[in-house]
C-alpha cells in the first residue's frame, strides 16, 4: 500500500533521513518507532505530501507521491503531530469542512460527519469549540478529522503523546479498531504501544532504517540465551553451585548479596521446574523465579546504541 | 480549483471569530466617519459664503467636493487597515501547525491561496460597505452623480485588492502577524509614494515610477474616470502578489 524507496531529506546542509526504505502492506497496522528527532516525522510529511524528499521516493497505492500528490493526499487519513486543529471553530463546523475539502459532495457530508463522530464519540461535543476542548478531546478530533471520507490509509504521528493514561487506552482501542479495515502507519516513541497496536514494527534512528520486523522476532533475533530471575532466602552461593548443576543452564550470576541470581539458560531448554524442584528439596526458601523476557524495549534500546558504537 | 470554496469559507468563519476584523472594520468605520463629517462640514461653510453670489451657485458640486475628496480620504484609511485583515491568512497557519492539515488535504496551493484572498476582499468589501448610509444621506440632501460614486467604489475595491494582495504574500513570507502587518504597510506605503519621484527620476524611469504609484490610478478612478490602463493596473498588481505567494510557498517546502 505504501512503498518508501531510499529516501533522503537534508534540511539546509543537516541531513535528516538517509536511504530510508520500507513498506506497509494492505490492511497492515505498522509502528513507526524511533527516539526523538530520529526523522519519523520528516518521513510521515513526505509520504503526506506535505513535502518533497531530496532523493528517492514514495509510491502509495501505486501512485508516486511526487508526481500525484493530490491523489495520494485524497488516500491518506493524516493526525499531525501535535494535532494542529482550527481552534476557534466548533467541532462540526471543522469535520464538515475537512469533509467538503477532501471533496464530499453535500449530501455525504452530513452522514459522513456523523459517522466519524460516532466512532470518535465526538457526537455530544459536536457544538463546543475546539479551543474550549480538553487535550483527549482534541485528539479525538484530530482522528476524526484523518478518518472523513473513509480513506484507506490512516497516518497517525504520536496519536496518544500528551494524553493521560486512560485517555492512551481509549485511543489505543480506537487505534485497534480502525486497524481492522485500515492500513495504519503509526509512529511512536512509546514501546509498550507499539507492541499492542502493531503487527509490525520499523525502528529508525539517526535518519536510517535500523530494523523491520515484527515485535516477537526482534525479540528472537535479539543475540543471548533465555534468562531466569532467581531469588531465595538466604545463602545464596550455595544456591547458585546448586543451580549451575542443572542440566540446560549456562551460567549463574549473584545480582545481590541477599540471594537474587541471574540464570542464562540454553535456547530450547526448560529449566525452570528442575531449578525449582532441586531448591525446595535443598532446603531453600525460594521466593522468586521468573523467566526474564526480551521486551521491545531490550530490542530497541539494543539496535539504537549499537547503531550509536558502530557509527 | 476544488477546495477554492471550502477554504473560502472556512477563512470567512475564522475572520468573523476573530476579533481582529471587527476592531479593524471599527476604527475604519469611525475615521470614514470623521472625513465624511468634515468634508460635508467644508462644503456647508463654502455654500454659505458662495449662496449670497448668485453667480457662483450653480458651481457648486457635491460629487466634486465631497465624493470625490471623501474617497482619496478613504483610500488612505484603506492603505492602514488593510494589512490587519490579511496578516493573519498564511502567518498563522504556519504559527498554529494547522499548515500541516491544510497542506495533505487533497487541495493544491493555488486553492488556497486564492480561497484566503478571496476572503480577505470580501470583508474588505464589507467593510466598505459600512460606509454607503453616508453616501445615501448625501444622495437624499443633494443632486449626486451616481455612476461617480460607483466608479469611486469600485475603485475602493480595486485599491483593496491591490493592498490584500500585497498583504497575503507577506503573510507567506512569516509565522509572526506582526512582522506580516509591519511589511504590508511599508510595502503599500512604498507603492504609495513612489510617485512623488516622478519628477526627480525624470525621463522613461520617473514614467515607470509614476505608473508604479497606486494613487494617480485610483484618483481617476474618484473622479469617475474608467480608463482601461487604472483598471489593468489594478488587476495586474493582486496577479503578481498571488504568483510570488505561490512561488514562495513552493520554495519553503523545497527548503523544508
Amino acid at each position: 500500500m505504501i512503498q518508501v524507496e531510499n529516501l533522503t531529506k537534508y534540511y539546509g546542509l543537516t541531513r535528516a533521513l538517509e536511504d530510508v526504505s520500507f513498506s506497509v502492506g494492505a490492511g497492515e497496522v505498522v509502528g513507526f518507532l524511533g527516539p526523538n528527532a530520529a526523522g519519523k516525522t520528516t518521513t510521515l510529511k513526505i509520504i503526506t505530501c506535505f513535502m518533497p524528499p531530496t532523493r528517492g521516493k514514495v509510491l502509495v497505492d501505486g501512485n508516486d507521491a511526487s508526481m500525484a500528490p493530490l491523489k495520494v493526499r485524497s488516500l491518506i487519513g493524516y493526525l499531525p503531530e501535535n494535532v494542529p486543529l482550527y481552534r476557534e471553530m466548533t467541532v462540526s463546523a471543522f469535520l464538515r469542512f475537512a469533509a467538503e475539502v477532501k471533496g464530499l459532495d453535500r449530501a455525504a457530508r452530513a452522514k459522513e460527519l456523523d459517522r466519524v463522530m460516532e466512532i470518535c464519540r465526538l457526537t455530544e461535543r459536536k457544538n463546543s469549540i475546539i479551543a474550549r476542548l480538553s487535550k483527549g478531546f482534541r485528539q479525538r478530533v484530530g482522528i476524526a478529522q484523518a478518518l472523513i471520507g473513509d480513506p484507506r490509509i490512516l497516518i497517525l504521528d504520536e496519536p496518544t503523546i500528551g494524553l493521560d493514561p486512560a485517555q492512551t487506552v481509549e485511543i489505543r482501542k480506537l487505534i485497534l479498531s480502525l486497524g481492522e479495515d485500515h492500513t495504519i502507519l503509526l509512529s511512536s516513541h512509546i514501546l509498550p504501544e507499539v507492541k499492542k497496536v502493531c503487527d509490525r514494527v520499523v525502528i529508525i534512528n539517526k535518519g536510517r532504517i535500523v530494523a523491520t520486523d515484527t515485535a516477537d522476532n526482534l525479540a528472537a533475533r535479539m543475540k543471548g540465551a533465555p534468562k531466569v530471575i532467581v531469588k531465595v532466602g538466604k545463602d545464596g552461593p550455595s544456591a547458585s553451585r546448586l543451580i549451575s548443576e542443572v542440566p540446560g543452564v549456562e551460567s549463574v550470576s549473584q545480582l545481590d548479596d541477599e540471594g537474587t541470581m541471574e540464570v542464562e539458560v540454553s535456547r530450547g531448554a526448560d529449566a525452570r521446574a528442575e531449578m525449582a524442584r532441586r531448591l525446595v528439596e535443598g532446603g531453600f526458601d525460594l521466593k522468586e523465579l521468573r523467566s526474564q523476557e526480551v521486551t521491545l524495549e531490550d530490542v530497541f534500546m539494543h539496535l539504537v546504541t549499537e547503531e550509536d558504537e558502530t557509527s | 480549483m476544488k477546495g477554492l470554496w471550502a477554504i473560502y469559507k472556512r477563512e470567512c468563519y475564522s475572520l468573523f471569530a476573530s476579533p481582529i476584523f471587527y476592531v479593524v472594520c471599527a476604527s475604519f468605520l469611525v475615521l470614514a466617519g470623521y472625513f465624511f463629517w468634515s468634508t460635508v462640514g467644508y462644503f456647508h461653510v463654502v455654500s454659505f459664503q458662495v449662496g449670497r453670489n448668485p453667480a457662483y451657485i450653480s458651481q457648486l458640486n457635491a460629487t466634486e467636493m465631497v465624493v470625490r475628496p471623501f474617497f482619496v480620504d478613504l483610500s488612505i484609511v484603506l492603505l492602514l487597515v488593510c494589512p490587519f485583515l490579511t496578516m493573519r491568512l498564511m502567518a498563522e497557519e504556519r504559527r498554529a501547525g494547522t499548515v500541516e492539515l491544510l497542506f495533505t488535504y487533497p487541495v493544491g496551493d493555488k486553492a488556497i491561496v486564492l480561497g484566503k484572498y478571496l476572503a480577505a476582499l470580501t470583508l474588505c468589501c464589507l467593510m466598505l460597505l459600512g460606509t454607503a448610509p453616508a453616501m445615501g444621506l448625501l444622495f437624499a440632501l443633494t443632486r449626486l452623480e451616481l455612476m461617480v460614486v460607483l466608479s469611486g467604489y469600485f475603485g475602493l475595491m480595486l485599491l483593496g485588492g491591490a493592498l490584500l494582495s500585497l498583504g497575503i504574500f507577506t503573510s507567506a513570507l512569516t509565522e509572526n502577524q506582526i512582522i506580516a502587518a509591519v511589511l504590508a504597510f511599508g510595502g503599500g506605503l512604498m507603492l504609495w509614494i513612489i510617485g512623488w519621484s516622478e519628477q526627480l527620476a525624470g525621463g522613461t524611469f520617473g514614467k515607470v515610477l509614476g505608473y508604479l504609484a497606486i494613487t494617480g490610478h485610483f484618483e481617476n478612478l474618484a473622479k469617475g474616470v474608467l480608463d482601461s490602463r487604472d483598471v489593468a493596473y489594478y488587476l495586474i498588481l493582486p496577479l503578481f502578489f498571488i504568483f510570488l505567494t505561490l512561488r514562495y510557498m513552493e520554495s519553503r517546502k523545497w527548503r523544508g
